[in-house]
């Protein structure tokens, strides 16, 4: 476990988006000069990150959309998380 | 549950692809006369200039076409006195807005009605790391110090700040105290980029071509600058090709990444093409953003690798870099279907080496640049900088 705190409020910061690209039928990271593709996984994530939900809301979110129980799915997002803050693309 | 992941976009095939990125040339006007500049010999005025009504149905095509990338650039694109209204504009439509700016005669006000119509990241330009260098790069004083002020104020507002240095023989010394100064100022990026001979630039190529020996040692002081300040800054860095091996992937590939649209609605495949004078470029004014993309002569002209001759056809590099550049083909060997000569391939290859190794290895002569917006000076009064006759002074044929 990485250990991100309970209360953790995963945010983009200002010149982080995510947003639908309609014409290419995706859902992208943009930052400066930079886009990143999210596969369908990353996309549900990344659309519960509204500056509000908690990790552990998110990971209850996400409980109801897939076959897998809060203990599971939630070190999967925290390193999801922690690489986008790698990166620069989240705030936690 | 399967491990969510992003991945950075991979490069586009060619057309048919929708372009990513739009470099909106707003206007020519700009409060500063760099040596280095590369916008075309002929500047358009502000009386050719689009309108704003233009320009937002400009960006609303091309949010639909999928552009991505919205960067407002110029000249000064603040100079524009509806940056604001555009910028609004543009973020409502979805496109991620980048402004690309001096930073000079952007006010505090300014900067907060950018920030709140969703401007989404500033790139200022960055010519030396202190006073003395800068006013020799930008032909005027005092600019240091207001782009560093400016430099704090973006930063103060939560904006990202990219500084973009572009680098040559009159500050390819002070790489490591530009890379300093932008960790000083709160950048999250800069670009180290060295100097692209187009448009204005290839005429000041003498005096600033750097020597191999300090490009060599640039490389070596990014490397261990991207090492060190890892997390903090991230540094981008594109080498000159006059030292290359191979060319480079210019912009993408013609017609595949990116496009750019002139002060007076022009669209070009790369900001420098209107030097390849054969091409019939379409107006914005005429048509739409997608029928351009799809449909133009110019964007197809060397779309793909159709258009190349030999060296290139048989090249296996030729879908790596398509060829190199097209503007810089035509400017140094008179034909814009030849291989860049960047590449070793190229019959001019050697040449290029040449020019590069005899120009850089001469002491720098200020009093012979020719600075943007001035008429060339006597040898007499040669680098003194004096106040253009106008912003849009035109240069002698």
């Amino acid at each position: 476990m990485s250990g991100l705190d309970d209360g953790t409020v995963p945010r983009f910061p200002r010149g982080v988006k995510f947003r639908e690209d309609k014409v290419r039928g995706q859902h992208m990271l943009l930052g400066p000069e930079r886009i990143f593709n999210a596969d369908p996984v990353a996309t549900q994530i990344l659309s519960l990150c509204d500056g509000k939900r908690t990790i552990v809301e998110i990971v209850d979110a996400l409980t109801e959309v897939f076959a897998a129980d809060a203990a599971t799915i939630r070190p999967d997002v925290e390193s999801f998380l922690i690489d986008l803050r790698q990166k620069q693309l989240v705030t936690l | 549950m399967v491990l969510p992941h992003v991945a950075e976009a991979a490069a586009q095939p060619a057309s048919p692809q929708p372009p990513i990125g739009l470099l909106a040339e707003l206007t020519h006007r700009c409060p500063l006369r760099c040596a280095y500049c590369s916008n075309p010999l002929e500047m358009e005025t502000r009386s050719a200039e689009l309108d704003t009504e233009t320009w937002k149905r400009v960006f609303s095509e091309a949010a639909d076409l999928g552009v991505i990338h919205l960067h407002l650039s110029g000249g000064e694109p603040t100079a524009r006195r509806d940056i604001v209204e555009l910028t609004r504009h543009a973020s409502q439509v979805g496109l991620y807005t980048n402004l690309i700016t001096s930073g000079l005669g952007v006010t505090d006000a300014m900067l907060d009605a950018l920030h709140d119509a969703g401007l989404d990241h500033i790139q200022l330009s960055m010519q030396g790391a202190d006073g003395a260098v800068t006013d020799a790069v930008v032909g005027t004083r005092g600019a240091f110090e207001r782009k560093e002020a400016f430099a704090r104020a973006v930063v103060a507002r939560g904006f990202p700040l990219t500084l973009n240095a572009v680098i040559h023989r009159l500050n390819i010394g002070q790489v490591p105290l530009m890379i300093e100064k932008a960790v000083a100022f709160g950048a999250g990026r800069i670009e180290i980029a060295h100097t692209q001979y187009y448009g204005w630039a290839l005429k000041n190529r003498a005096q600033l071509m750097p020597a191999r020996a300090d490009v060599d040692r640039t490389i070596e002081e990014v490397k261990e600058a991207r090492e060190r300040l890892a997390g903090i800054l991230t540094i981008d860095a594109v080498f000159p090709d006059y030292y290359a091996k191979y060319p480079k992937l210019c912009n993408g590939g013609w017609g595949a990444r990116t496009l750019s649209v002139t002060p007076s609605g022009l669209a070009l495949p790369c900001h420098a093409a209107q030097t390849i004078k054969h091409l019939d470029f379409w107006s914005v004014r005429d048509h739409s953003i997608g029928e351009i993309w799809t449909s133009s002569p110019a964007f197809d002209a060397y779309r793909g690798t159709s258009w190349m001759k030999e060296p290139c056809i048989s090249c296996e590099r030729r879908t790596v870099d398509l060829g190199g550049c097209r503007c810089q083909a035509l400017a140094l060997t008179g034909d814009p279907r030849n291989a860049d000569p960047a590449c070793i391939k190229s019959t001019f290859h050697s040449e290029l080496g040449d020019i590069a190794v005899a120009e850089s290895s001469a002491a720098v002569n200020l009093a012979a640049v020719a600075y943007r917006g001035f008429s060339r000076p006597g040898a007499e009064q040669a680098g003194v900088v004096v106040a253009p006759r106008s912003p849009y002074t035109e240069r002698p044929a």
